[in-house]
Formats: structure tokens, C-alpha cells, sequence
């Protein structure tokens, strides 16, 4: 049976310039923070971004590595508004296809099911429209007649997730009370990189929780990596909550004196850093 | 028991948007909405469902009863079966609501959230608005960039209804003959002409406005001794 561990950087060195990259979690709940953090030390740039944005958009932005961001919204959610992903907006410094939360859902259903589009009742009337002039509609076949948002596919070229845990062999495991999107996630891309707080052995898995925490099937993953505090500062329940002492100083201080002082460095001296400084 | 302030008209204004609305989910944005509808389960609209914030279905007490995560939560909205109270960065007179940014979306003046669930919610259930401070700045002739969909905008949607909006001024509703905002009530110490200066457009104001009831006294004692006794409300709207 294959083994599919490898190093967030390894994960990370199989990304390209220019690739469509959806990462998981939502806000600033459960985000593959340490992957984000290696793709920062890499040289992958000019990435089109899928998510429902919280840190991970706005460490992206900040460091100019987004050429297109496709969200509904960028939060910190204990800090409305992301900071620096609001900064790097109002500058113009990349390109928004701005959907609807359910819109966006519907992009990564229809992405995992290899349909072209799923019609949804969102979008129509709001300037959603407007603001992306390639949103086509579709008409009900039948007596009702009814027009609908044909919301494309958003496939991706590659996945960022992270869980609780997971095995060797790719099979991942949600502990908290939501499992956000990031099965979506995996199944919707081409190469699914999840990071997870600790690999066990498979029959572990389900000594942790109930089968039905086992989220991402293995057959959609492509890599896995053991990276503990893989999240922080974003919440990880049950294993840890938000760091928010350290998301404050990361909303308030200035991107290229954060990103000196916490990323620099590889992801320990990362956790060194983040240690003293909280 | 001391007076009435205005964040608890505003408690009381906010909860009975939720009155007669049957077993559905109740989904409020913001510590008063919050509040209201926790006042509302609490009394004349008791098969409400109320979530913790987070994935969790909780009755009164906190007892988990289901479990709602975000993906179950935007189904739930397409099956309409949930009445929303948002926030609204900007609102018109037909009830386009903004969320997103303030000036060119190309090029915003002011990122905010941007359009989150607006689009979903608006054409699926119905969707209120809760504005704290009721000014020139959010009722606007016209809103920089549609999250919820207004009556204009709507092409009479099937499931599109904006029950009210409640301010800290008073309650609004669009029960006119173009579907048009309409003041529908006023808190109490509010006047017409007080609202009329702080509004950017031209409200329907019908011959006699009633005023925004008054909590009950069981009312009063659940909503300062049982479900906000910390005052988080006096935050949003001082007294």
C-alpha cells in the first residue's frame, strides 16, 4: 500500500506558477496554515486562490502571490475584516471573481462531480452579475420554467487541506464539530495535499471518532503531511482553538515586519517564534 | 424595574420578526438580533431552532439537539425553511443591501466583507436587516454593490420576501404599492423628522406611525436577568 507522507515542502514543490489552488477550512477556522507557510518560502507565485478566504487570503495577497481570487468573502471572524487581504483590495493588487457562499458550493459539487455547471437559485439580481460578466444562466426544461445562476465548475489544479488526522495512505479525519468543505476540496482538484495534526496507524482512526468522521477518502489524495499546530493561528477543535493573541498581532502589525519576524524561517522556527511571542 | 432603553426596544423589534414564523431556523447577525431571537424562542415563537453560532442546533438551555454545519446550513437555506437578520453596510429604498465595498468594486475605497451569503439568502428565505446606527451613510438612494437583492431587483423571485428592517431609530417594512421602504414603527423618544434627516432617500411615512410596543415585563426580566444579563446589548446600541 502506497505511503503518501512527505514534507510540506515536498507537497509544495509539486505546485507550479499559475496554478488554481483551493485551500480549506473556512475564515480563520481550520486552515492548512503550515502549507500556506511553506508555499510563502517557495517561489510559486501568479496562483489563482479558491476559498472561503480567512488568513490564508491574506498572507497570500500581502505577499503578492495571487493573481485571481475566486471567494465570497475574507474574514478573521473574531476580526471582520482581514486586514490584509482588504489592504492588498483597495490597492488593486489582483484580480476577484466575487460568488455567493452557496455559489461557491455549488462550483466545488460541480467540480467533484466532472458536470460543467450546477444550476443554483443565488446570484440573480445581485450584482454578482454584474461583476462577473461570464456568469451564464439556465432555464428549467420543465413547466416551471424557472431561471437559474449555471455556476461553472471550479475545478482545481491542486488542493490544501487540513484535519485532525489521518493515515499514510491519504485517509483523513475531522474531530471538530464541522468538516467545513475540504472533501469537496480534495475531491474537486487534480492533487490533494492534506496536512493533519498527527498521522496514526489506519485502525487508529477509528478509536478517535465515529466512521463518520473519516472526511477524505484516500482516493483523492495525493500527499500527506504530519505538521502539528499545522493550523495555528486558526482554530483546530477539539485539538486547539484559535490563537487569538497571535491573530491580533498578525491583523495589526505591519505584513513585512510579520512576515521577518514569523516566516522567514522553516516551520519551526515558526513555532519557536510564535511560542516567545505569545 | 428601570426604563425601557432603546437597545431593548431594539431587542423587541428584532424578536418579532420571528413571530408566527413556525418551526424554522432562525438566523440572526449581530448581539441584538441575537438577542431578539432568543426572546423570541423564549416566548410566542417557541419551535424556532437556534444554532450556537457554529454547528450546532441548541435549545435554550444549550442542549445540543442537531447539528448544522455550514455545508447543511446553505442547503437548509435553499429549502427556505429559515428567516435571516443581516447586517447591511449600506441599504436603498427598495432594500438593496450591501455587504461587500464601499466606492468602484473594481477598486474599492473600503474592502469590507464582501458579498458572503447575501446572494443565497435573499432569493431562497426571508431575509431582515439590522442596522444599529441608523444614518445617511447606510440608507442610501443607491447601494455601491447588490448583496441581498432588493424588491426592484428581484423580478418578483418566487421565494424573495423582505419581512423588515430594524434600526435603532424604528422598524421599516416595504408594504407599499411599489414595494418601497415604509417607516413602520418608531422606537419610542423618535421622530419622524429625526428619522426622515437621517435617512439618504425619500421614506414612505404613513399619516399616523405607530410606535415600536413595549416589552413586557416578563419580557424585561428575561432579556436583562436571563439571556443578555452582561449588557452586551447596550454595546451595539447605547441606551
Amino acid at each position: 500500500m502506497s505511503d503518501k507522507t512527505m514534507s510540506a515542502d515536498e507537497a509544495v514543490s509539486r505546485l507550479e506558477s499559475g496554478m488554481t489552488v483551493g485551500i480549506g477550512g473556512w475564515g480563520s477556522r481550520r486552515k492548512p496554515m503550515a502549507l500556506v507557510r511553506a508555499l510563502l518560502r517557495s517561489p510559486v507565485t501568479d496562483l489563482t486562490v479558491v476559498s472561503y478566504g480567512g488568513p490564508d487570503v491574506g498572507m497570500l495577497a500581502a505577499a503578492g502571490r495571487i493573481r485571481r481570487l475566486v471567494a465570497a468573502f475574507a474574514t478573521l471572524d473574531s476580526i471582520p475584516l482581514e486586514p490584509h487581504y482588504r489592504a492588498a483590495r483597495e490597492r488593486g493588487a489582483f484580480a476577484l471573481t466575487e460568488v455567493d457562499e452557496a455559489m461557491f458550493l455549488w462550483g466545488l459539487r460541480a467540480a467533484a462531480h466532472r458536470l460543467p455547471f450546477l444550476p443554483v437559485r443565488a446570484g440573480l439580481g445581485s450584482d454578482v452579475m454584474r461583476v462577473n460578466p461570464g456568469l451564464r444562466t439556465v432555464t428549467s426544461p420543465y413547466e416551471d420554467g424557472e431561471t437559474f445562476v449555471a455556476m461553472p465548475a471550479l475545478r482545481l489544479d491542486a488542493a490544501l487541506v487540513h484535519v485532525n488526522r489521518a493515515d499514510r495512505r491519504g485517509n483523513g479525519q475531522y474531530l471538530g464539530p464541522d468538516p467545513y468543505f475540504d472533501d469537496l476540496f480534495c475531491e474537486a482538484a487534480d492533487a490533494a495535499y492534506v496536512s493533519c495534526e498527527r498521522i496514526v496507524d489506519t485502525a487508529e482512526l477509528t478509536k478517535a471518532g465515529p466512521p463518520q468522521s473519516l472526511l477524505i477518502k484516500r482516493h483523492t489524495v495525493t500527499g500527506v503531511v504530519e505538521a502539528p499546530q499545522g493550523a495555528h493561528f486558526t482554530s483546530c477543535a477539539p485539538d486547539y482553538g484559535r490563537d487569538e493573541a497571535f491573530q491580533r498581532r498578525y491583523a495589526t502589525t505591519p505584513w513585512p515586519e510579520f512576515a521577518a519576524r514569523f516566516l522567514a524561517g522553516d516551520e519551526q522556527a515558526y513555532r519557536a517564534a510564535a511560542g516567545e511571542a505569545t | 424595574m428601570s426604563a425601557v432603553t432603546r437597545a431593548e426596544y431594539c431587542v423587541v423589534a428584532c424578536a418579532e420578526a420571528w413571530r408566527g414564523a413556525g418551526e424554522i431556523l432562525a438566523s440572526p447577525m449581530g448581539v441584538i438580533p441575537s438577542v431578539g431571537a432568543r426572546l423570541a424562542r423564549r416566548t410566542f415563537s417557541p419551535e424556532l431552532l437556534l444554532t450556537d453560532g457554529e454547528a450546532l442546533l441548541v435549545g435554550v438551555d444549550g442542549t445540543v439537539e442537531g447539528w448544522l454545519p455550514y455545508r447543511l446550513h446553505l442547503e437548509l437555506v435553499t429549502g427556505g425553511r429559515r428567516h435571516v437578520m443581516m447586517g447591511a453596510s449600506q441599504i436603498d429604498r427598495f432594500g438593496n443591501q450591501n455587504i461587500s465595498c464601499i466606492g468602484d468594486w473594481a477598486r474599492p475605497v473600503r474592502q469590507l466583507l464582501g458579498v458572503r451569503g447575501a446572494p443565497v439568502n435573499t432569493l431562497n428565505n426571508p431575509t431582515s436587516y439590522w442596522v444599529p446606527r441608523h444614518s445617511r451613510r447606510v440608507f442610501v438612494e443607491k447601494v455601491d454593490m447588490v448583496c441581498g437583492v432588493g424588491y426592484d431587483r428581484a423580478g418578483g423571485a418566487r421565494h424573495h420576501r423582505i419581512p423588515r428592517v430594524v434600526s435603532d431609530l424604528g422598524v421599516f417594512d416595504f408594504a407599499t404599492p411599489d414595494r418601497s421602504m415604509r417607516l413602520a414603527s418608531l422606537h419610542p423618544g423618535v421622530s419622524v423628522g429625526e428619522v426622515r434627516e437621517a435617512t439618504g432617500f425619500e421614506l414612505a411615512v404613513p399619516a399616523e406611525v405607530p410606535y415600536t410596543r413595549e416589552p413586557t415585563a416578563a419580557e424585561l426580566r428575561l432579556i436583562r436577568e436571563v439571556i443578555d444579563p452582561d449588557g452586551t446589548r447596550a454595546r451595539e446600541v447605547a441606551s
